[in-house]
């Protein structure tokens, strides 16, 4: 339910976050209210653990150069570009964590796996502490 | 001692020979009938007599989820060097190669990535 939670903070699907919540019985705006439910804040947390870390802020610098990434270019551009020189288990772990924020998408074609970067979950960010 | 053989394990060696000599542009060497199976190699025009490329048959049971576990994470089985991936890659693009990874500079080294249509990638990478 990850990646549904995620695509839930940005506060106007209120039908989606009631069935996140369904036992909660508060309204997405007693949720903006900045009360909100654990559930709803571990999905923006999420979204701030997974940039936390350089390398996955590397792996979102990589991807938004060039879409469609396997593993194998990923991590062939972690050593070439950022002198990182993650194992392929290690990388594997950064990009789940990175999806379960929302961040990146992982979509299968056949037997191939490409990774995309999805940066909407960053919007509840600039929704929360505006930019002037 | 010396290296003079190298191979890829290909799901039908008919279907190896074309990609690897009408696409790819390499040369038979050598075609010895082996029962079910033959011993077939391929040479680069560019070095007839050095290294020879085996197109060996992926049956025993280990090799296909082995292959299969390389391409889902996109990693490639081989590299040949070439001149100019660039140049090679709008070449084989437009024989109909499919690609997994599009020309990308690594550091000192130019890399792409090819379905070998076997049930490989294969890197291309140039200096």
């Amino acid at each position: 339910m990850c990646r549904a939670g995620a695509g839930g903070c940005h506060g106007h699907d209120a039908s989606r976050l009631r069935r996140l919540l369904p036992h909660q019985g508060v309204t997405p705006v007693t949720l903006l209210s900045g009360k909100c439910p654990l559930a709803y804040c571990s999905v923006v947390g999420d979204v701030f653990k997974a940039l936390a870390d350089p390398t996955r802020r590397a792996i979102l610098d990589e991807l938004q150069e060039r879409g469609g990434q396997t593993l194998f270019e990923l991590i062939n551009r972690l050593i070439s570009r950022h002198g990182l020189s993650s194992t392929r288990q290690a990388v594997s772990q950064h990009l789940e964590v990175l999806e379960a924020a929302g961040l990146v998408r992982s979509r299968r074609e056949g037997r191939y796996k490409f990774h995309d970067l999805d940066t909407s979950p960053l919007k509840a960010i600039v929704e929360r502490w505006h930019i002037d | 001692m010396r290296i003079n053989l190298t191979s890829v394990l290909v799901d039908d060696q008919d279907k190896a020979l074309r990609f690897y000599t009408d696409v790819l542009g390499f040369v038979k060497k050598t075609e010895v009938p082996l029962g079910e199976h033959r011993w077939l190699t391929v040479v680069s025009p560019e070095d007839p007599d050095g290294v020879e490329l085996v197109l060996e048959p992926d049956s025993h049971p280990a090799a296909r989820p082995f292959k299969e576990a390389l391409v889902a994470d996109g990693i490639p089985f081989t590299s040949f060097a070439v001149a100019d991936v660039h140049a090679e890659f709008d070449r084989l693009k437009g024989l109909g190669v499919v690609f997994t990874q599009e020309p990308a500079q690594m550091g000192p080294v130019t890399t792409a990535v090819l379905d070998d249509t076997c049930g490989n990638l294969i890197q291309i990478a140039a200096m």
